[in-house]
């Protein structure tokens, strides 16, 4: 427990430091949080959740956390350059864990509320109150629980009643730092009753030295309300990258989860997904492309509470070099959720044979009127196909790429906004061509 | 244009081709007949560079080239083309896709640059043509969903698209109808040229009357045991393959 104890002393030493320029609201529930994560630890692979990914040992390095919240000194537009040239979006920054508002941003529709998640439980409480730690699980999940004890800044976004935006919010999270740095941000979204939006979040880092983010994120999809979500990391190969996604649909509400890891250290995303309403349609997406010795491990949960509710996941891994995926998707329908319908698909290709892949599909049916299925496959390129490519004239390099990139094909199309759908399928080309073979920008990885 | 010299053969250790000896000239058309077994196919997939047969013994030239040393993709860029028995398919990758980096990389061979759009989409539109292949194509994942019958058109299509200068036809005709088959046959003819040349690999004649042969192999136990003209195909027709097998045993 000694990783623990430096950190739980830190807690206790500086919970006024801490707490001083945080609302309430945020402060409130850190002491229990604090000690389910003393009860839990830093999760190892000795949990069976944890079991291909072991990130006790990615939180012993030591990092610097900035409690007293000193400034950044360079402004994110320097140290960014956008993904995504032609998207018209509002776009937001999260720098480490400190809120910064993209200039020259044309105003938001009426009501539409974009800020820090610290000045929003200052101007908001009574909204937040209704909202924030609500879904997520701090008793049972130690990184969470973490989260919240030492969460200080994030990202809020609120989309009122009957309100479509009509272009994306993009939110870039950047690590920036000097030295070895660990950041806990928080984000909080809410999409109110027969809201639309789309949500881009976009991770990256900006220097060389060893970071952690241990984001977590609660979002709150209202009755007929549509609401994408799609995450995209291009991080450096000392970034250790922990995302906890916690989404909750009320009846009628159409959803869509896109995560893409293009580029990373280690990666962990944890995804939960609540249907807690009737007739609830549910996207879940992901891809991870994986060279050198990159980690990454999905863990999603798809909770079909209510009848009626059709969901569709889909994770696709290309992994290269030595890198490692693990992917655990479980679908519960609980027993009054008749007429549910949910398909689990987990596709694998493992390009070398020092790639790995690990996969756990599972289906938890408790209700006896259902259409589920699940499927996972883990294989190489099709050998044949390579073979008849190059009696064409394609070279084997090309052949490859054209495969790799065909694979992915159907995740990129789950992307409803096309100018990123363009974008995220030149980067995946580029990527699985080798020029993104760094993050970009990128001085770290070799 | 190919020389092949006392060419062996094997799949997993078990010899197929046993010394096949064949020359072809420009301008002519080969037909290559025999029962099942005989190692037909297995040429095809040595010419092409299939990985899966290891060649043992023998050589064979193309225009010069050690054609056994090369790389399957340098021996497409060379102007080998064979059209397969069965076609593969290739989900989410498009034809266009697939036929634009295959022309490319021709054209990077040769020191060329890459095709122009509009002229890559002219010359999808006028070879398509060629064997009535429906507009939709370019978009479609290559053969995925095709018929039978549209997998061989789309064989014979990328046969126009990368003009070969040797183009090796294996079963073309099987599984067609003849309606197909008078598509297929057509498109062949209307790209034979002097400075080009065919080898139609069949099982039976059908195929012959469309497509006429210049000289006619009989391939069985891995070797060629028989070479005339165009009416040993009409021979084999009505007689089988029978008293060939049985001559040749008995040799």
């Amino acid at each position: 427990m000694s990783t623990e104890k430096t950190y739980i002393e830190l807690y206790q030493q500086f919970s006024h430091a801490i707490q001083k320029p945080c609302a309430p609201l945020l402060n409130a529930p850190r002491d229990a949080a604090m000690d389910a994560f003393i009860r839990m630890g830093f999760p190892s692979s000795s949990l069976e959740d944890y079991m291909y990914t072991d990130l006790s040992s990615a939180f012993a390095v030591d990092y610097g956390l900035n409690i007293n919240r000193l400034s950044i000194p360079s402004s994110p537009n320097d140290v960014f350059r956008c993904d995504v040239p032609g998207i018209t979006s509002w776009v937001y920054f999260v720098v480490n864990d400190s809120f910064y508002i993209a200039p020259h941003q044309p105003a938001l529709p009426d009501g539409v509320i974009v800020c820090g998640l610290n000045e929003a439980a200052e101007k908001y409480p009574n909204l937040l109150k209704q909202y924030y730690n609500l879904l997520a699980p701090n008793n049972e999940v130690a990184t969470v629980a973490f989260n919240t004890a030492f969460a200080q800044d994030g990202f809020f976004m609120y989309v009122p009643k009957g309100v479509t935006l009509a272009k994306p919010i993009q939110l870039v999270d950047i690590m920036r730092s000097d030295v070895d740095f660990m950041a806990n941000s928080r984000n909080l979204i809410i999409i109110d009753e027969g809201a639309k939006a789309q949500f881009l979040e976009c991770a990256h880092t900006a220097d060389g030295v060893q970071f952690l983010s241990n984001r977590v994120t609660e979002v709150f999809v209202g009755e007929n309300a549509t609401f994408d979500y799609y995450s995209l990391e291009n991080t450096h190969n000392k970034t250790t990258n922990i995302a906890s996604l916690y989404l909750r649909q009320a009846a009628s509400s159409n959803v869509l989860v896109n995560e893409i890891v293009l580029h990373n250290g280690l990666t962990r995303n944890d995804v939960k997904i609540d249907l807690q309403g009737e007739y609830c349609q549910t996207m879940l997406c992901g891809m991870a492309i994986g060279d050198k010795a990159e980690h990454i491990d999905n863990a999603t949960l798809l909770v079909h509470a209510k009848p009626r509710c059709k969901s569709r996941e889909l994770y696709k891994y290309v992994l290269d070099d030595s890198s490692v995926g693990a992917f655990t998707g479980k679908i519960l329908v609980a027993k009054d959720a008749q007429k549910t319908e949910a398909m689990l698909t987990n596709r694998n290709l493992c390009v070398t044979p020092t790639a790995k892949m690990k996969t756990k599909p599972q289906l938890e049916i408790y209700a006896d009127d259902v259409k589920c299925s699940h499927g996972a496959t883990i294989g190489q390129l099709d050998e044949t196909a390579l073979f008849y490519m190059r009696t064409r004239g394609l070279s084997e390099a090309d052949a490859k790429l054209l495969l790799m990139y065909a694979f992915m094909a159907d995740v990129i199309e789950n992307i409803r906004i096309d100018v990123l759908q363009d974008r995220i399928r030149n980067l995946v080309e580029k990527r699985f061509r080798g020029e993104l073979s760094k993050c970009t920008g990128c001085v770290v990885c070799k | 244009m190919l020389t092949i010299k006392n060419l062996h053969a094997s799949i997993n250790g078990k010899e197929i081709l046993r010394g096949i000896d064949l020359t072809v000239n420009a301008g002519e058309v080969h037909a290559i007949m025999g029962p099942n077994g005989s190692g037909k196919s297995t040429l095809s997939a040595v010419l092409t560079g299939n990985p899966l047969f290891t060649v043992t013994q023998g050589e064979v030239f193309f225009n010069g080239k050690n054609l056994l040393e090369m790389k399957p993709e340098d021996r497409s860029r060379e102007g080998i083309f064979l059209s397969f028995q069965y076609p593969v398919e290739i989900p989410g990758v498009s034809m266009a896709n697939f036929m634009r980096t295959a022309i490319n990389a021709h054209r990077g061979y040769k020191g060329l640059e890459p095709i122009s759009a509009s002229d890559f989409l002219k010359l999808m539109r006028e070879k398509k043509e060629l064997v009535e292949l429906d507009s939709k194509l370019a978009s479609r994942s290559v053969n995925e969903g095709f018929s039978g019958g549209e997998k061989k058109r789309n064989e014979i299509f990328q046969m126009a698209m990368l003009e070969p200068k040797l183009s090796i036809l294996d079963e073309t005709d099987s599984g067609l109808d003849i309606d197909a088959l008078r598509i297929v046959a057509e498109g062949v003819n209307k790209l034979k040229r002097d400075d080009n040349a065919c080898v139609v690999i069949t099982h039976y004649q059908r195929l012959l009357d469309y497509i006429k042969p210049d000289i006619v192999h009989v391939l069985y136990k891995g070797k060629i045991v028989r070479t005339a003209g165009a009416e040993l195909a009409l021979e084999l027709e009505e007689r089988g393959y029978e008293w060939i097998k049985q001559q040749v045993d008995e040799e």
